[in-house]
């Protein structure tokens, strides 16, 4: 049982997917939803403990030896995302059960989970399989599921926002599969590990320099790099609340693993950050992207839009440590995705419980809750302090190193400009907590009580995680440590 | 120089798809043939992975007396896969624009804009 973990991990949510849509009873597919996403946190955390202590776990798909048959690869750095979308959706899961309730017509309810589980299949395999052209089969299971899950939400608006993130999905896509089919052209294999090997005398090659600008510019657009954004915050405005939830928390992250994967295994270090000005130009779109949509976020009035805009400021963080090209900064770009994963699904989940009440998410709204649904209000507190990096927090934690990997290369601009954007986070979300506790309800508005337990225990630990770890940083540090020096091992 | 040119042709045709998709796609606001243009772009693909498993003078990849050289069969199989995902993409596109009409009663996406816009 032990040794066939890496399969369950992917095959488990991809069998209960049909099995639901046999079921179709709503309560029961949530039940063997939950079920299902908790045993994946299970065996997420069984791998990466494994991956931790003995070095990468591999597993050939019907025995057929790498490079020929398909494997799975779990090292550090895989294990680690592995374990983040498994916790993401292990806590979505039991939340959605109230949420989906109330905002999906009954019919609709059985075939969302079905939706949930291949979306959540599809995350997974893409970050566990170890298998070039796996990765985009994987990559289209869960964008056709996600693009689905958005078009449920209550307003048209969801429509055309799953609409166009369906078209920008599919170029992105396209671009990678197009990068990888001219890998394969040059090398004839499609085994990361063995593609590597067979890249390493074809540096100068122009084919592989087109490949790896399709492939980063193809993941780009599903990991909305700054210009490539435009999907993502219709698509998280508008999408179910536990929708919102799971994609912030996992969809842009996996996506960027991608990245990491290809620069560092695939195409190695040296390709990647010396031949060409990559660095640079990952810095430029990086800091672009987190001073203007941190001020885009500034003047949004639906607290989920303002929060999807704060998303794609975050994922300027995380790229602009990975543009460092050093370990401390690959190291501050992976705590990042963590700590974002962290602070991202718990202010949507306190969304989602103030819409489960109110029904609207705009600021003028949710005006007075925060003395109505204290509880929550107070979740999206410590997540927004969380988000700004106030200290004890997680998000103190990975601002920290991002500071320190920025001084290490002695760009002090930078640092300041981390400081400076963090201020801008401040003001966003000021505007809600403003909204939120100092503002009377608009007067038409009768009161209303705070949200179910179902509901706040999913939060609150989401709450209680981004107040651990920015105690107790050891944990998550020490791994995202060892992945980014696995990630800079492989190539020195 | 013409032979080199003119024998790569399926690269040719491979690129002027490929544009071609992606122009339809980024111009036209009618959201039926933005799927068309999609569609056209994904198959400019296909072409490329069938064309580079092509091996000159190779048969069909079956075990037969008195033949040696095979066309590689693994990018054709790989395809395969990318021709399904292609099918169920545009598949979701149409359900999605069906879904679009009802909802906003037309299918051009400056209309749709506009109607987004004012709430």
């Amino acid at each position: 049982m032990g040794e066939h973990l890496p399969i369950l991990q992917v095959i488990l949510p991809l069998i209960a997917a049909p099995v639901c849509l046999l079921i179709r009873h709503g309560t029961v597919c949530w039940l063997i939803t939950t079920l299902v996403s908790w045993l994946c946190l299970a065996i997420a955390v069984l791998l990466l403990l494994q991956a931790l202590d003995g070095g990468a776990v591999r597993y050939q798909l019907g025995s057929w030896v790498a490079p020929w048959g398909i494997e799975y690869v779990v090292d550090r750095l895989n294990g680690f995302i592995l374990v983040i979308v498994a916790a993401i959706g292990a806590v979505v899961a039991p939340y959605a059960l109230r949420s989906v309730a109330e905002e999906l017509p009954e019919r609709q309810i059985g075939l969302f989970y079905v939706m949930y589980l291949l979306c959540l299949s599809g995350l997974l395999g893409i970050t566990i399989t170890g298998d070039a052209f796996n990765v985009f089969v994987f990559l289209e299971i869960s964008s056709l599921s996600s693009y689905a899950l958005i078009s449920m939400g209550r307003h048209r608006k969801a429509l055309h926002a799953a609409y166009q993130y369906l078209v920008m999905g599919t170029i992105g896509a396209t671009f990678f599969l197009l990068g990888v089919g001219l890998l394969y052209l040059m090398t004839g294999t499609l085994n990361m590990a063995d593609l590597a090997e067979q890249l390493k005398p074809l540096a100068g090659s122009r084919i592989v320099l087109a490949a790896f600008g399709f492939i980063v510019v193809g993941m780009g657009l599903k990991l909305a790099v700054f210009p490539l954004h435009l999907w993502l915050p219709n698509a998280y405005a508008h999408a179910p609340s536990a929708v919102s939830v799971f994609l912030a928390g996992t969809a842009t992250k996996v996506s960027l693993y991608v990245v990491l994967r290809f620069i560092f295994t695939v195409f190695g270090f040296e390709f990647s950050f010396a031949g060409q000005p990559f660095g640079p130009a990952l810095l430029i779109l990086a800091i672009a992207g987190v001073v203007v949509c941190s001020l885009v976020a500034i003047y949004q009035d639906d607290v989920k839009r303002l929060l999807a805009w704060s998303s794609v400021a975050q994922i300027g963080y995380m790229l602009l440590g990975l543009s460092f090209a050093t370990a401390l900064g690959l190291q501050a770009g992976l705590l990042h995705i963590f700590n974002h994963a962290l602070m991202k699904a718990g202010l949507f989940l306190a969304m989602g419980c103030v819409f489960l009440r109110l029904g609207s998410c705009r600021l003028e709204a949710i005006a007075g809750v925060g003395r109505q649904m204290p509880w929550t209000m107070t979740g999206f507190l410590l997540c927004g302090l969380s988000l700004i990096g106030v200290p004890l927090t997680a998000g103190f934690v990975s601002k920290w190193y991002l500071v320190l990997a920025a001084l290490e290369k002695g760009w002090w601009p930078v640092a300041a400009l981390i400081v400076l954007t963090s201020l801008l986070a401040v003001v966003y979300i000021w505007k809600v907590v403003e909204a939120a506790w100092f503002r009377d309800p608009p007067g038409t508005a009768g009161r209303v009580g705070e949200a179910p337990l179902v509901m706040l225990v999913p939060l609150w630990i989401v709450v209680a995680a981004n107040v651990w770890f920015g105690f107790e940083t050891s944990g998550s540090v020490d791994v995202a440590k060892a992945a980014a020096l696995a990630l800079m091992g492989a190539v020195e | 120089m013409w032979q080199t040119f003119l024998g790569l042709y399926n690269y040719w045709i491979v690129i002027l798809l490929m544009m071609a998709g992606f122009y339809i796609v980024m111009s036209r606001h009618n959201l039926v043939k933005k799927l068309i243009g999609l569609n056209i772009f994904q198959s400019a693909v296909f072409l490329f992975y069938i064309s580079v498993g092509k091996v000159g003078g190779g048969t069909a990849p079956i075990v037969e007396e008195g033949i040696t050289s095979y066309s590689n069969p693994l990018p054709h199989v790989l395809i395969l896969t990318a021709i399904v995902v292609g099918v169920a993409t545009v598949s979701l596109g149409l359900a999605l624009v069906v879904r679009l009409k009802e909802a906003y009663g037309t299918i051009e996406e400056d209309e749709i804009n506009e109607m987004d816009a004012a709430g």
